[in-house]
């Protein structure tokens, strides 16, 4: 095939290009088609009904399978060269069970009727075996059976569909403007991801999702008196299309560095990195102590994701993660309360499936649970927690929040986060406006390092850039800047919150949780926010 | 079937090669079969049994590739992935990185022995009994467990369009276990990885864990500072973990590592560790069997990297090899540190006054060019005066350097195999008694 061939092809939208005809035994598919098209509904939906069939005739008592074909795509270049470009393509069937009264799932890519058939009747067997050791047969909420419906991120352009070249070109072109400014090494990427999920449950769903996700990033750096420093990029991952990368005026933040709402310049951000990574090399290094921080939403989303997010998830809080992501300083006992402080009054946070742009936003979770949004913090009190259809019973729900997910055909789905954000201030209140009243602060920008205790007490972040403030004016650049803090205590810290105009999302691919582990992608909306009295250590050390 | 054997690899694989029409083509096939069982609240709570086999295809033209993957096999579905490699390498531009293909005969490969058919036959039936077990100990023991047993079986092959052929299989379990009191004030830990699952014993692994469990509750603060620590292998296993990675020339030669030299170079011969410090790779090691080559095609050996504080040896690529002019060298497939003869105890023992550690949490880097890592102590934190366990302390943030760490070493114990608790790979590390060891902040975390 010719450039010019795939450039046609790949500019065609859905539907314009033919089915494939499908086999059931083998599925052949064109490579660029099938990047764009999924496997027709009518072949899904009789591939899910033999795994339903299949698992009942076996003795299941509930049986859900998704079939899912995982695209994805990633352009990788440094300086001046274009180090990998990569198409990968997954498909495959994953079922899961109750029999006796217990989980069991089982996945495979062999999609042949038979195929499905036995791993329905190896997802039973599992939970057979499994059923000697369990203390309660699972309790499902109830979730009626929604038929044949469908959902699909509100895409202007489908990444898949753009041509490499043009990618290529966008990334080699930033690097340039990197290279020109003076950096020493430049790396720098776009992923593009489409999720064709179909569900299917003996509740009598059929589910069809197209689900897309793009995430620019780059990572510029500079060398200067034997050492070096770096900036990251302050694009976010998206659940968009490519239009995420074509700018316009509205969706820049000014002020000392240019930000980004739904749309990223990806060349002015890289010219601005250059500049600040050359400023990093000379900033002054910082004095440890109590600082009031300023934290732009493109930082403080790790935050909230971190201290506000993770302990807010059922499955930690009642043991479930004990040996891996670990438990919460959150309980039921705290809750029931209704009257746990968690933060300060100002502060109201959100759980929300349905946010467009964002990287959680599905119509349907992975057992067929229609997505929703709820309090999980209400002026500055802990109010609800997050669970899905197994653990709804423990919070005295009727039905599933809808936050289940699995990073693939391949793995079991499990209570995941949503997007978690906290919510503008209610008072119009600037960035500039918040910065006046700060005596001794530091503002920060962009996500650094981050770790958190397994009970999500203790934390530690860093950032992309920090500037002193002094007497409510930016005094200049500092570097070795971490802060420290109890998460609840920094919360109730929390003193001032700007309003909408100024919210914005960022987010992360690699949400990780589970054993085997697993990624959820996730999003964090906030508004420029302050804290005051944080203790700021100094990171700099010598070899 | 997703593990193939070493016949129906290549066969497989020289059936999608021949599909090629690139100047170079390497086809690689990565199967793997699993099964997991995970336990909290002493009931089991999920388990599944997968099965995954993918192809790989990466297609040159001149210095233009492209790569594509697939995990469909009807011949249809092969030829295509080929010609979506080739096309992709079309319209790629030129890397000026890319190196030619190696072919057979430059060097000799032998056989992995990492492959252990007992824990390739693993059921679930034998995944819960031994979970039974762990349960159990718990349970006696008034504590609530909380788990993961894992068993992998997997290979991978790849064969060029020169000709060259490789095959690799191999077998791996993990087993992991946090067992805490009610009131939720004390909590244990323990880690365990092995190729054969007859040496896994989740009755003794959980017994250890139930025991710090129980010795953890009531823990007293201590103000956070520089102390002397006891790390046990799974604590020193995943701080090491994170410097193993940059045992790399390029990073280092351009400046942006741990191991770049300050005014240019690499620290190839420097001693930048204490003389205890030796770390090297050995893929044929029988507690500890790695893969036995690389993507590249080089076979992988006993590679030294740090010889009694020396940095011996770094990893070149081949790129980077004939850019410096020197011989490449292949990463190692698997590190082990070695130590000396005493046990945990006699570490202990020794000490007049200190912290034993059990495990480290999240450790994350907050400056590369040091490797300065954070992270915290869980699941058992220790007191240790005149050579005594004393009583439980609360647990701390350190910010703290693994170079920093190993020009500190007071004494290292006998190397035993551990595994990672974030990458869950298994290491050979010994417990390490280290000096000077940098708390930063009290975690009310247990």
């Amino acid at each position: 095939m010719k450039r010019k061939d795939f450039l046609q092809l790949s500019a065609m939208g859905l539907g314009a290009i033919a089915l494939p005809d499908f086999s059931l035994l083998g599925n052949p598919i064109d490579p660029l088609q099938a990047l764009q098209e999924g496997v027709d509904v009518a072949v899904k939906k009789e591939l899910a009904d033999v795994a339903l069939s299949a698992a009942k005739a076996k003795g299941a008592t509930y049986a859900d399978v998704r079939i899912g074909r995982y695209l994805n795509q990633v352009v990788s270049t440094r300086e001046n060269r274009v180090q990998g470009v990569a198409n990968a393509e997954s498909y495959g069937v994953g079922i899961r069970v109750i029999a006796n009264g217990s989980w069991g799932f089982a996945s495979s890519n062999n999609m042949t009727k038979e195929g499905i058939a036995r791993t329905a009747e190896k997802a039973v067997e599992v939970a057979k075996a499994n059923a000697k050791i369990i203390s309660e047969p699972v309790k499902l909420a109830p979730q009626k059976g929604l038929g044949d419906v469908s959902w699909k991120t509100p895409i202007i352009t489908n990444a898949f569909s753009v041509p490499v070249k043009d990618k290529v070109d966008l990334l080699l072109t930033a690097n340039a403007i990197a290279m020109k400014g003076g950096a020493n090494f430049v790396n720098s990427s776009i992923l593009a991801i489409n999720e064709q999920k179909f569900f299917a449950s003996t509740d009598g769903s059929y589910i069809d999702q197209d689900i897309h996700r793009l995430f620019p990033n780059f990572t510029v750096t500079k060398i200067g008196n034997g050492k070096f420093e770096t900036r990251k990029g302050l694009g976010s991952p998206v659940g968009m299309g490519y239009e995420y990368l074509t700018p316009t005026a509205e969706s820049k933040v000014g002020g000392i560095v240019t930000r980004y709402k739904d749309r990223y310049d990806l060349l002015e951000d890289m010219k601005n990195a250059t500049e600040e990574v050359t400023q990093k090399l000379t900033a002054k290094s910082v004095e440890p102590g109590k600082y009031d921080l300023v934290l732009d939403p493109s930082h403080l989303w790790l935050t909230i994701h971190e201290s506000v997010a993770h302990p807010t998830e059922l499955d930690r809080v009642l043991g479930y993660e004990a040996n891996y992501a670990g438990t919460s300083f959150l309980t039921m006992e705290k809750l029931k309360t209704k009257k746990f402080k968690f933060g300060s009054d100002i502060v109201n946070v959100v759980a929300d499936k349905l946010q467009p742009g964002s990287l959680g936003a599905v119509g349907y979770d992975d057992e067929g649970v229609p997505c929703k949004k709820w309090d999980l913090i209400k002026d500055g009190v802990l109010v609800n927690f997050q669970a899905i259809r197994d653990q709804a019973h423990i919070l005295g729900l009727k039905e599933s929040q809808g936050c289940c997910y699995a990073q693939t055909w391949n793995d079991v789905q499990f209570q995941r986060m949503p997007n978690v954000s906290l919510q503008p201030g209610k008072k119009q209140l600037s960035v500039d406006d918040m910065i006046k009243d700060v005596e001794k602060g530091i503002y920060i920008i962009g996500d650094g390092s981050f770790s958190i205790d397994q009970q999500r007490y203790n934390f530690q972040f860093g950032g992309q850039t920090f500037y002193e403030i002094r007497n409510g004016k930016i005094a200049g650049m500092l570097k070795d800047v971490a802060y420290q803090a109890n998460t609840q205590e920094f919360w109730n810290s929390c003193t001032a919150i700007a309003d909408e105009r100024d919210y914005r999302l960022g987010g992360a691919f690699n949400d990780g949780k589970g054993q085997p582990g697993q990624s959820n992608a996730v999003s964090h909306g906030s508004s420029t926010s302050r804290f005051n009295g944080v203790n700021v250590i100094n990171t700099a050390r010598k070899i | 079937m997703a593990i193939l054997s070493k016949a129906d690899a290549r066969a497989l694989l020289t059936k999608v090669l021949a599909y090629s029409k690139a100047d170079e083509c390497e086809v690689s096939l990565g199967g793997q079969e699993s099964g997991n069982i995970r336990y909290a609240r002493n009931a089991v709570s999920t388990a599944g049994d997968s099965s995954t086999l993918s192809l790989s295809v990466s297609s040159t033209f001149g210095k233009k590739t492209g790569n594509a993957s697939i995990n469909e096999f009807d011949d249809a579905s092969l030829e295509k992935v080929v010609r979506r490699a080739e096309e992709l390498a079309q319209l790629a531009p030129e890397n000026p990185e890319r190196m030619p293909l190696l072919g057979p005969g430059n060097f000799e490969f032998k056989d992995s022995i990492g492959y252990v058919p007992a824990t390739a036959n693993m059921t679930a039936d034998t995944r819960a009994e031994a979970v039974a077990k762990s349960i159990k100990v718990a349970k006696d023991a008034k504590l609530e467990a909380a788990g993961f047993l894992e068993n992998t079986t997997s290979f991978s092959a790849i064969l060029n369009s020169k000709g060259l052929f490789l095959y690799d299989t191999n077998t791996d379990v993990t087993f992991s276990v946090t067992t805490r009191n009610q009131e939720g004030t004390g909590s244990g830990y323990a880690a365990r990885g092995f190729n054969d699952i007859r040496k896994l014993d989740t009755f003794a692994a959980t017994s250890i864990a139930a025991s710090k469990a129980n010795g953890s509750v009531n823990a007293r603060a201590i103000e956070p500072g520089k102390y002397t620590v006891i790390l046990e292998p799974v604590a020193a296993t995943y701080m090491l973990e994170n410097m193993f990675r940059g045992f790399d020339a390029r990073s280092a030669d351009e400046g942006r590592s741990f191991m770049s030299k300050p005014g240019g170079g690499n620290r190839l011969g420097e001693q930048l560790m204490d003389e205890k410090v030796t770390i090297y790779s050995d893929p044929y090691n029988p507690e500890l069997p790695g893969n036995t080559w690389n993507r590249e095609g080089f076979p992988l050996e006993r590679m030294t990297w740090i010889d009694k504080g020396v940095v011996k040896n770094l990893s070149y690529s081949q790129f980077w090899a004939q850019k410096k002019n020197v011989k490449p060298v292949p990463f190692g497939s698997n590190m082990i540190m070695e130590g000396g003869n005493q046990s945990l105890e006699e570490l202990i023992k020794g000490t007049e006054k200190g912290i034993l550690v059990s495990r480290l949490w999240y450790i994350r880097m907050v400056d590369a060019q040091t490797l300065l890592l954070t992270g915290l102590t869980r699941d058992g934190t220790f007191y240790i005066e005149n050579g005594q366990i004393k009583f439980p302390i609360k647990n701390m943030r350190f910010n703290e350097s693994p170079v920093i760490m190993l020009n500190n070493v007071e004494a290292l114990g006998k190397p035993e195999r551990s595994i990672s608790v974030e990458s869950y790979r298994s290491y050979l590390v010994p417990p390490m008694k280290i000096r000077d060891f940098t708390f930063t902040s009290l975690s009310d975390a247990v």
